[in-house]
């Protein structure tokens, strides 16, 4: 007789108010404080290179709000860079212990014993760590967007409006990124400690040595940087390719 | 006197690997009925629990809880069913109310239900005034009471406790198993497995005794005592006097005797042998009492394991 293998029940069940417990736990705890400050610090480190920067350049760029996000002075890095470097730290940060602190605090049998599928659980705590998360953007971005107005006195343009809001998608995603790994980890190893020390391990692959590999591997793909002729196109684009990753 | 039949396990099989944990088990409890499993730790108590919730998946046989199979239907399943695991946590953060809020809301209860049932299940196991408390200024003892009343809010046709007694001072003990008699009153069948034989004997109806992932022996106290005791005709003799102990076993009849204390025997018999042991003691020694034993489980339990470990030398 073969078995029939459906479950009865949408995996969704339950999913509400997992949402809505864990979104309350980020919002009231200590790491949300420091997401908070995080935030309030980058956009100050990205109104002060304005203002000492944006001077000089003022006529160079029709679009003057992009610049505010793009613009570096030493030692300060830009506000995308900056962003960068501290979004897959925060998402780490937020969701690192989620699935085995519930093993640790010996919560998860009482979870699970409720009428709800685990995958109910995991995208709960998905996503209410990416709520904590936006509600960080949003207000980031708002911030910046609300300097550059005061800074500049004009309002920024159609185009701009655009591009900055499809730059908060994709900071958000990107954040998500990091957060869905970060979550794995959790899943995998049983000692939040772990799970945090892995996590950074990738983040520290893609931050640190991710430009010391390319090279190499791009070595190995398309054959050495240097033709008879001068640097190799195809040994560029493989490198950029990588690079891009 | 016993309702309709909540758990049913019909050849129930589970294998890790080559290493069979359950082995075709077949278990009946019905509603209003307490049931006790025993056994040795990894004997397969808790992995039948966990297969009747349908967190893990059988390998054989099947099983239904309320008329649902937990593998198919796990969410009918986990709704109807309460579960004490064996060593429960809390959000220790948050409030006993918000901890038994966030599962109800799990359960499917809608607010107006969650805040009518509250007060009920957190009086019932005497914690009214200790609802807008931490979890974290909690003993160990409340933890159990609240993990209790969790069960009590979801109002669940089955009850499964896992080993909900270990750790209490025996005040709470008894306070505890009286609130598992008040949850049979209710008509909810109780699965309670337990290391502590005295209180399972004190609370259960039936009990399965596990060993090596298969029921070894089930039923009432009473029955398992005939069957495992032989007959089940076992008398305490008090008396004084020389070799008392091998008076007694020299007597026809007589399967063994055990000393309880001083002056003091325990004797099985295949018959009712109270006159012939009061003539063949009456000579020679004093004879302060003679009584029938109430049979108890853990003699039950120590001599079957006793009579297992015999049999695999």
């Amino acid at each position: 007789m073969p078995r029939i293998r459906r479950r009865g029940g949408s995996p969704w069940t339950g999913l509400g108010a997992v949402v809505a417990k864990e979104a309350a736990d980020h919002l009231s705890s200590a790491r949300m404080y420091i997401l908070e400050a995080l935030v309030f610090l980058s956009a100050l480190t990205a109104a002060y290179v304005a203002i000492r920067t944006i001077r000089a350049t003022i006529g160079e760029s029709p679009f003057l709000f992009l610049r505010l996000l793009t613009l570096s002075q030493e030692p300060l890095p830009s506000f995308i860079s900056l962003l960068g470097f501290l979004i897959p730290l925060v998402a780490i940060a937020l969701s690192f212990d989620s699935i085995n602190g519930e093993f640790n605090r010996r919560t998860m049998s009482r979870i699970l014993a409720q009428p709800i599928y685990r995958d109910a659980l995991l995208l709960g705590k998905f996503l209410s760590g990416l709520l904590a998360l936006g509600v960080g953007l949003v207000s980031l971005w708002l911030l910046v967007l609300g300097l550059g107005l005061v800074l500049f006195g004009v309002p920024p343009n159609g185009e701009e409006t655009v591009r900055m809001l499809g730059f908060l998608v994709a900071t958000l995603a990107y954040g998500g990124v990091w957060l869905a790994l970060a979550l794995l980890f959790s899943v995998l190893f049983r000692a939040p400690a772990t799970a945090a020390l892995a996590a950074l391990g990738v983040w520290l692959l893609f931050a640190l040595f991710w430009t010391m590999i390319t090279p190499l591997v791009a070595n190995a793909i398309s054959g050495p940087p240097e033709g008879l002729f001068g640097p190799r196109i195809e040994y560029l684009d493989t490198a950029q390719i990588i690079d891009r990753l | 006197m016993a309702g309709d039949i909540v758990i049913r396990a019909e050849a129930l099989t589970k294998r890790y690997g080559d290493k069979v944990a359950v082995d075709r088990i077949d278990l009946e409890v019905r509603a209003g009925e307490i049931v006790g499993i025993l056994g040795p730790n990894g004997s397969g108590k808790t992995t039948t629990i966990l297969m009747l919730l349908g967190l893990t998946e059988p390998t054989g046989g099947r099983a239904t809880v309320s008329g649902f199979d937990p593998l198919r239907e796990p969410l009918e399943v986990k709704r109807r069913v309460g579960y004490l695991p064996d060593q429960i946590g809390f959000y220790e953060g948050l409030s006993a109310r918000d901890n038994l809020t966030y599962t109800a809301r799990l359960a499917g209860l809608t607010r107006v239900e969650i805040d009518a049932r509250f007060a009920d299940a957190l009086g019932r196991v005497g914690l009214a005034e200790s609802a807008r408390a931490r979890v974290s200024t909690f003993s160990h003892g409340m933890r159990q009471r609240l993990g209790l009343a969790e069960i009590l809010m979801k109002r669940p046709a089955v009850a499964i406790l896992d080993e909900p007694t270990t750790a209490l001072d025996p005040h709470s003990t008894q306070e505890f198993l009286a609130m598992i008699r008040a949850l049979k009153n209710d008509g909810t069948a109780v699965l309670l497995s337990s290391h502590h034989l005295d209180q399972v004997q004190s609370v259960c109806d039936r009990v399965a005794l596990f060993n090596r992932g298969r029921i070894a022996l089930a039923g009432t106290v009473t029955s398992l005592a005939g069957e495992v005791l032989g007959g089940g005709h076992v008398i305490d003799v008090e008396a004084a006097g020389a070799d008392i102990a091998g008076r007694l076993s020299a007597l026809p009849g007589v399967v063994r005797v055990q000393p309880l204390g001083p002056n003091l025997y325990r004797v099985d018999c295949r018959h009712d042998m109270r006159a012939e042991i009061a003539r063949a003691l009456a000579p020679s020694a004093e004879l302060t009492g003679i009584s029938f034993a109430a049979p108890s489980l853990n003699e039950v339990y120590n001599r079957y394991f006793e009579e297992a470990r015999n049999a695999a030398d």
